[in-house]
């Protein structure tokens, strides 16, 4: 148990030290921009671009909105679906084998 | 035959849109079911249909953070879903994460990174494999055992019992973890998703495949409860990657809305699957699909030291994966429309 317990933090403390000194240690690459051609788009897809464009933060806060929010749409809409089946969507039996 | 592409506004690629959702269906039974973002199969499947790598990546991150927030919904409702342990490990998964992606700026600066990276991957890939039919081969012994002296197996009794001794470090803070059924110290969870985040920032993939079996092996959980909190798990990496991502400009959001439509149906089909398939069932698979991303991987590796076969290993790495993701998406929808179907007629039955 003790040996065990020393592998550990042994494991632990080489884990944090390199980390702690690779991140003092790294530094940051330039960073490429990708800016999206809005010629060819029209209405809420322009939009959708020239956001894009425009802000990368409103675009980036607007995206993490969207993603549950459609999530859960979704999932609600396929549960509405699948209660339609029959089965029982509440219960399960736990078992490993 | 325009009508089959739209136009990303972002990429500035025309993808063809049926192909996005097929890809959702497949990846979403398969997440569902072994609780897991599934970016190995992803990633790939993006850059085939026409997606630049880095598009890919950062797209495929943010379908998975809706994929896993409908799974999630779904095995929430079964009771897989152990939020408490979740939320400690999402402590360790963060840290461990940002660790790791920082040793893959220092590797990048030594210019070692790709091979580094592919060999670790090959290697916890043959170990996770390992682990998975070393346990279902003691299970499969302890029940020809117990049959033997008559008795039957403890429906909760496993191969491998790791765990057991973990449960026996008593460094406080201890936590009881009701949905999980364990009692343990919360340095275990916290040490193992950070292990666990610190492979994922190295590999630069979201986790579920080391989280999962971890999940089993170290920290002791059902595997049902296991795929359900792996889940949670990766809903909130996800959101966090697709946050970073969608920053630097890489996600397309269009095409990850497109394949949410068919992930809400496969991630439904899977995640009801694991209602018919027991515990073993799901660890056979998993190790299954395991099996084929080694495989997958070590194609991808071959050229490197052979150039002369850099196509046929390049053909066959994206047929096995593409192969694979069919094939277990068939296994488990079938399994799951049979185990409903028995479930209605025994209900008629009843009545």
């Amino acid at each position: 148990m003790k040996r065990l317990l020393g592998w550990m933090a042994l494991m632990v403390a080489t884990l944090w030290v390199t980390g702690t000194a690779l991140a003092a240690g790294g530094g940051g690459a330039a960073p490429i921009v990708i800016v999206a051609d809005t010629r060819r788009l029209s209405g809420i897809m322009a939009w959708w671009a020239n956001l894009y464009n425009e802000s990368h933060v409103y675009f980036t806060i607007l995206t993490i909105v969207i993603i549950p929010v459609v999530g859960v749409i979704f999932g609600v809409l396929a549960d509405v679906v699948m209660s339609h089946i029959g089965i029982d969507l509440k219960s399960r039996e736990l078992a490993e084998h | 035959m325009d009508w089959l592409y739209v136009l990303m506004p972002i990429a500035g690629v025309k993808i063809f849109w049926p192909g996005l959702i097929i890809l959702g269906v497949g990846v979403g039974v398969i997440g569902g079911f072994f609780g897991m973002g599934g970016a190995w199969m992803v990633t790939p499947g993006l850059n085939i249909l026409g997606f630049p790598m880095a598009f890919a990546i950062g797209t495929d991150i943010a379908h998975m953070a809706g994929k896993s927030l409908i799974s999630t919904m779904r095995h929430g409702k079964f009771g897989n879903v152990d939020y408490k342990l979740g939320c400690i490990m999402i402590v360790g998964t963060v840290a461990g994460f940002e660790v790791g992606a920082q040793m893959i700026m220092w590797l990048e600066k030594l210019g070692a990174v790709d091979r580094v990276v592919r060999w670790l991957y090959l290697v916890l890939l043959a170990l996770i494999a390992w682990m998975v039919f070393a346990d279902v081969a003691k299970r499969l012994r302890k029940e020809r055992e117990a049959k033997m002296a008559g008795k039957e197996l403890d429906k909760l009794a496993t191969g491998l019992e790791w765990h057991k001794t973990f449960h026996k470090i008593k460094i406080p803070p201890m936590v009881h973890l009701k949905t999980a059924g364990i009692y343990c110290s919360a340095w275990l969870p916290i040490g193992v998703s950070f292990f666990t985040g610190w492979l994922a920032g190295i590999l630069g993939i979201g986790g579920g495949l080391i989280r999962m079996p971890a999940l089993i092996y170290l920290v002791g959980c059902p595997t049902h409860v296991a795929v359900g909190t792996d889940l949670f798990e990766v809903m909130i990496s996800g959101l966090y990657g697709a946050g970073t991502y969608t920053y630097k400009g890489r996600t397309e959001l269009v095409a990850a809305i497109i394949m949410l439509v068919g992930a809400s149906v496969g991630a439904q089909i899977g995640s009801v699957a694991t209602k018919y398939i027991k515990g073993y069932g799901i660890r056979i698979a998993f190790g299954l699909a395991v099996v084929g991303c080694f495989v997958s991987v070590l194609l991808k590796l071959i050229p490197v030291y052979y150039p002369a076969v850099n196509q046929i290993c390049d053909v066959s790495a994206t047929v096995l994966i593409l192969g694979l993701v069919t094939a277990l998406s068939i296994y488990i929808t079938v399994k799951m429309v049979q185990g409903a179907q028995r479930e209605v007629a025994a209900k008629k039955a009843k009545v």
